[in-house]
């Protein structure tokens, strides 16, 4: 008897999502190709943040460049902060106070804590939506996030951009008492998180939701230029801190925290166990805190202040994304020739048309999340 | 004059309900802002803001409603009428008290399950009518989601019919006299479980809100409405959950019956804990997928008040 086969043809439907959806963090725009419910690909468009850092940079002198760097990866300013200020001191040959060293190693962590606090609060929310268990955790974490802002507030007088680092060292130094607020801090971080885990871990919609979706194959990853939490949670254990230590991070006692499945739930455990990892960092930090000058006095302040010789140089800091570089080229002024930013961001992003294919459209919100971008960062 | 009185009682009790439906609101987030580390709506009203959703409602309604250009504009008009209406139908038949009921059907049950399944028209409408992508993806959801839902929901409302023997609501709550249907081992147990469950679906609310699913489809079916049309569609999945609440208190929790308080009040009560408990379950839990919504439906909620319906049927053959 011959088989009849039915054939379905489908018209495929295409959903501009973005730039003004809620749950794109920023201003991302996909236009998905769709069947149904069934993403068929993805066309992602970007560019709806564009400032013009790289050039507004060359008109700029290095003193400034360095404060306006942190507006790009707005989660993370201080990462930002720090790559600028090591070009300029790698470049015109600057040491930097130990004890200034030991204080950026501290910043940076501080801030990695803050962002990936930032980050699980806005995956749950993209899973569970305002109106849902997803804010219920989004605004415990914030309130973690808030005594991190707090700690900041203490010590730069700035909540968000702190304008921490400058050329040759940091610009302020720790208020008194303050290592028990930082203690204080950690443990209400420790504490949120491990509730929010309790929460979420081992809830049967959540592993559904995460677990074998979005898998990033390691060749994959590193043919694309993912780094980061991304990088590390398909299974590769590449972290800048490690590979090309800088600051004081050579001092510490941490470990490369990776994951072998690539999934959105590895990435999730990765930026989790980061977190935890991040704080042990703060902590060893403060503890081995030497004394002595935190750079020059008073800081750093004039435009001219600071010139590089001629030459070229490229140096990358581990942010809460991944590997950020600088290339940056100076023809011996006071101001750079030409500035690139090397920005995770970026290169994770592109791996979201790769991931999505073949997923629902309630997926492509949580892969997109699960990449972290940062559109400030991205776009530059 | 009967009709007279029914009109009367009708008139009063959808506008307790709305008025109710209101405070629901308020209620919510007042228990969301507190499960959150917030507390809530404050300033407008003393104490706790008390006013804050009439505040809303005026606000809402002298909103400019927006009609989109290339909308159908017959389908997009009708709509919330549609989805706001029917749930205030199923007020009709609750007793409120042993005497309080403006409609003494014999089938009551059968009404509510059948009326309450008619708010999907309204959502097809609005999807198709809007001429919006991300509306048309969410009503072509809430319609699997209504059809695949109303299986365990019918199946495990069956079961204190069955216990009962008879589909008045009345005759339902009378059954209750001794013991809570909810409190019934095992069968009453699994059977509210299912209910509660089902009705979170029906009511479209986390975890099972992805018709609604503002961080994909940004708000659903609804997303081109604005000003009363809106708050049609606002207050309608309010007073719907207002009913299934009342519905469920009076299936499963002996509806009006409880000891010394007067029976509107123990009513009342219990409606405000079975809504309690939707928005408890609401606000803990992140959203399922629409293939999960799925498998879990018809893979566990199905066959578990299946095989629940036979036993109570079992029970009531062998006792």
């Amino acid at each position: 008897m011959a088989t009849r086969t039915l054939e379905f043809t489908f018209d495929e439907m295409r959903v501009n999502m973005g730039p003004q959806h809620p749950s794109t963090h920023g201003v991302f725009r996909g236009v998905l190709v769709l069947e149904g419910e069934e993403i068929k690909d993805l066309i992602p468009h970007i560019g709806y943040l564009h400032r013009g850092v790289e050039k507004l940079a060359e008109h700029l002198s290095y003193v400034q460049d360095v404060p306006i760097m942190a507006r790009n990866d707005y989660l993370g300013p201080v990462h930002n902060e720090l790559v600028m200020a090591h070009a300029v001191e790698k470049l015109a040959n600057i040491q930097v106070p130990e004890r200034a060293q030991y204080l950026r190693v501290m910043a940076s962590e501080l801030h990695r804590i803050a962002s990936h606090l930032v980050w699980t609060g806005t995956f749950l929310l993209d899973m569970g939506g305002a109106l849902g268990g997803g804010s219920t955790m989004f605004l415990y974490l914030f309130q973690a996030r808030e005594s991190i802002m707090d700690l900041y507030e203490e010590w730069t007088g700035a909540r968000f951009h702190p304008n921490l680092v400058q050329i040759g060292g940091v610009r302020f130094d720790l208020p008194a008492g303050f290592d028990r607020k930082v203690k204080e801090a950690l443990q209400t971080v420790r504490n949120t998180v491990n509730e929010v885990r309790e929460m979420v871990e081992g809830n049967p919609v959540f592993e559904q939701r995460t677990r074998g979706v979005g898998v990033l194959s390691p060749e994959l990853a590193q043919s694309i230029g993912c780094s980061g939490p991304v990088l590390r949670a398909s299974g590769v254990a590449y972290d800048v801190r490690k590979a090309f230590p800088y600051d004081a991070y050579d001092k510490m006692d941490f470990e490369i925290v990776t994951a072998t499945a690539g999934d959105v739930r590895a990435r999730y455990e990765v930026r989790i166990n980061e977190i935890f990892q991040a704080a042990h960092i703060v902590q060893q930090a403060l503890e081995g805190l030497p004394e002595g000058p935190i750079g020059a006095k008073p800081p750093v302040k004039a435009p001219v202040a600071v010139k590089a010789p001629k030459g070229e140089v490229y140096f990358r800091v581990e942010s809460a994304r991944g590997e950020l570089g600088a290339y940056l080229v100076s023809d011996g002024s006071h101001k750079p020739y030409r500035l690139k930013l090397r920005s995770p961001s970026f290169s994770n992003l592109q791996a979201i048309q790769h991931l999505v294919r073949g997923h629902k459209v309630a997926d492509v919100v949580v892969i997109l999340g699960s990449l972290d971008p940062v559109f400030g960062d991205v776009d530059r | 004059m009967k009709w007279l009185l029914v009109a009367f009682w009708s008139v009063v009790i959808l506008s307790v309900a709305l008025l109710i439906a209101a405070y629901m609101i308020w209620w919510e987030r007042k228990f969301a802002g507190r499960m959150q580390r917030r507390i809530g709506p404050y300033w407008v009203g003393y104490p706790h803001g008390w006013l804050q959703s009439i505040a809303d409602a005026i606000k809402i309604l002298r909103k400019e409603d927006i009609i989109p250009k290339n909308a159908d504009k017959w389908v997009y008009n009708i709509a919330p009428f549609l989805f706001m209406v029917p749930p205030m139908f199923l007020f009709a038949v609750f007793p409120f008290s042993k005497t309080w009921v403006v409609a003494d059907l014999n089938v009551g049950l059968l009404y509510v399950l059948a009326v309450s399944s008619l708010g999907v028209f309204g959502v097809m409408m609005a999807g198709w009518g809007s001429h919006n992508k991300y509306a048309l993806l969410s009503a072509m959801r809430y319609v699997s989601q209504m059809i695949s839902y109303e299986v365990p929901l019918v199946l495990s409302a069956l079961v204190p019919v069955v216990l009962t023997g008879s589909m008045n609501l009345g005759a339902i709550t009378n059954a209750q006299k001794g013991l809570w249907f909810a409190l019934w081992p095992v069968v009453g147990w699994v059977a509210f479980v299912v209910f509660l469950l089902a009705t979170l679906a029906e009511g479209n609310r986390a975890p099972f809100d992805i018709p609604e699913a503002e961080s994909e489809l940004i708000g659903g079916f609804a997303v081109e409405y604005s000003g009363w049309k809106f708050a049609m569609f606002y207050v309608g999945e309010y007073v719907h959950l207002l009913a299934v609440s009342i519905l469920a208190s009076v299936l499963f929790l002996g509806g009006w019956r409880g000891p010394l308080l007067p029976p509107l009040l123990w009513l009342f009560i219990k409606t405000v804990f079975m809504y309690s408990v939707l928005l408890w379950i609401r606000w803990s839990f992140v959203r399922l997928r629409v293939d999960q919504l799925m498998v879990f439906n018809w893979k566990v909620l199905v066959p578990v008040s299946v095989v629940d319906l036979l036993l109570a049927a079992l029970w009531v053959v062998l006792r």
